[in-house]
């Protein structure tokens, strides 16, 4: 038994390097990550990003302070339209978008990290959403071939850790955390507080340690 | 309320909703609906960020940064609550756990299309969850007003926005009637407050039929 030890939000997203494909938790701001996209935003030069988030922030905040400095090649979502900055940038051309109903980005980042070739849903068959993916009748019924998602850096936040690195989310701050933190090869956590191995009841590990890497106390 | 058709519009699907259910509520007039429903009316509110057991908007000393509904607004959590992550909470929906949802739409179609996600001609880049809601809900309600803010017919013969999806739309209320699919296709089944078989054609590009008790009693 290992424990994890802390590192800086600064030190931590130094695995994060050019060309990647990041996953960041959250639904718009609840459950983001905020310290770890604070010291991406001024500690690391990486970019040519690829960002897989259901939202790209708001307009200066969260991810939207990354989108400012022209650092996200291209954003995987399934609302980019909550920060209007990240549709002006697609409109644009600077930066391209995969759009994904919600579900489907959800079970698609979940297929990644259970290691799941691929999956077929019937929503978005017969619609903008479907184009040029594979289609097939299944019990009467269109689905389309959906591909799984997964990242080299996870960014995730959650309302306790121990120091293996279990997680336990509160609320409605749970959403993509969990999933994103099983499909990255490095999984960053960022947790509100840090408590020792053991004082997590097993029973309420959302996430078990195998999956988180790298943890960070919120300041 | 009279003159607010978003109330009337909201008051009547809540009459929709049975004790028991579990329903999902869109943005827009559903978002309107639990003001119509008794407190021990039984229904359990489903948000696809993560929660059953949606309850009122919090007192100021009740709020909770961590505790938002899938329209990013403070909500509480009723007794009985459960809290679920994105996967789960779309298992709920696609695999039909999810009793009813009941959406806002542009456009629905004759057969039961439904578009409510994307304007031709302007950004196509937020769909959510709309997609999985109307394929994956046991029953889908449109909750909307009969014509678009320029006076457009929003029940078409043939959706020309963006489709959500095809023939996945079993109940319409506007502030004129209720339609339900029937045989996919539309059956006019009630006619509210004064409105005429008339009227409700006069704003509609769609073929219906008429049900006999909306006939009987005209």
């Amino acid at each position: 038994m290992t424990a994890l030890a802390l590192t800086t939000a600064e030190e931590a997203v130094a695995h994060v390097t050019s060309g990647d494909t990041v996953m960041v938790g959250g639904f718009g701001l609840v459950g983001a990550p905020l310290a770890l996209i604070d010291a991406l935003v001024e500690h690391s030069d990486a970019t040519d990003l690829t960002i897989v988030s259901n939202n790209i922030g708001e307009p200066g905040r969260g991810l939207g302070k990354l989108l400012r400095q022209g650092r996200i090649r291209r954003g995987i979502s399934s609302y980019f339209t909550s920060n209007p900055e990240a549709v002006d940038a697609v409109n644009a051309g600077e930066m391209e978008a995969t759009l994904l109903p919600q579900g489907t980005f959800a079970e698609a980042i979940r297929a990644g990290g259970a290691g799941v070739g691929g999956f077929f849903t019937p929503v978005g068959a017969g619609t903008l959403l479907a184009e040029g993916k594979e289609e097939r009748v299944l019990e009467g019924v269109t689905h389309v071939l959906e591909m799984p998602l997964h990242a080299d850096v996870a960014l995730v936040y959650a309302a306790r850790a121990d120091r293996l690195g279990n997680l336990w989310y509160r609320h409605t701050a749970r959403n993509f955390n969990p999933l994103m933190a099983t499909a990255a090869r490095v999984t960053v956590a960022e947790a509100g507080e840090v408590l020792e191995v053991g004082e997590l009841e097993p029973e309420a590990i959302h996430t078990p340690h195998l999956y988180v890497d790298v943890l960070v106390e919120r300041p | 309320m009279r003159d607010d058709p978003r109330l009337r519009i909201a008051a009547r699907a809540a009459r929709e909703l049975h004790p028991g259910e579990v329903v999902n509520l869109g943005i827009g007039i559903p978002n309107l609906i639990p003001r119509f429903l008794e407190d021990d009316s039984g229904i359990f509110v489903h948000t696809e960020n993560g929660l059953l057991g949606v309850g009122p908007p919090p007192d100021g000393d009740e709020l909770d940064e961590d505790l938002i509904d899938a329209a990013k607004r403070p909500i509480t959590a009723l007794p009985g609550a459960a809290y679920f992550d994105s996967a789960q909470s779309f298992a709920m929906i696609r695999g039909g756990h999810v009793d009813t949802a009941v959406l806002g739409a542009l456009q629905v179609g004759e057969r039961g299309d439904i578009a409510n996600w994307a304007v031709p001609g302007k950004d196509v880049l937020g769909v959510g969850g709309a997609m999985d809601l109307v394929v994956g809900a046991r029953r889908v309600i449109v909750t909307m007003t009969a014509t678009s803010s320029s006076g457009e017919p929003k029940i078409v013969d043939r959706c020309s926005f963006p489709l959500t999806a095809a023939a996945a739309v079993d109940t319409v209320v506007t502030e004129l009637c209720v339609f339900q699919r029937r045989n996919g296709s539309l059956c006019l089944t009630e006619l509210l407050d004064g409105a005429t078989v008339d009227d409700v054609a006069a704003v509609t590009t769609a073929r219906f039929a008429v049900d006999d008790a909306v006939t009987l009693r005209a």
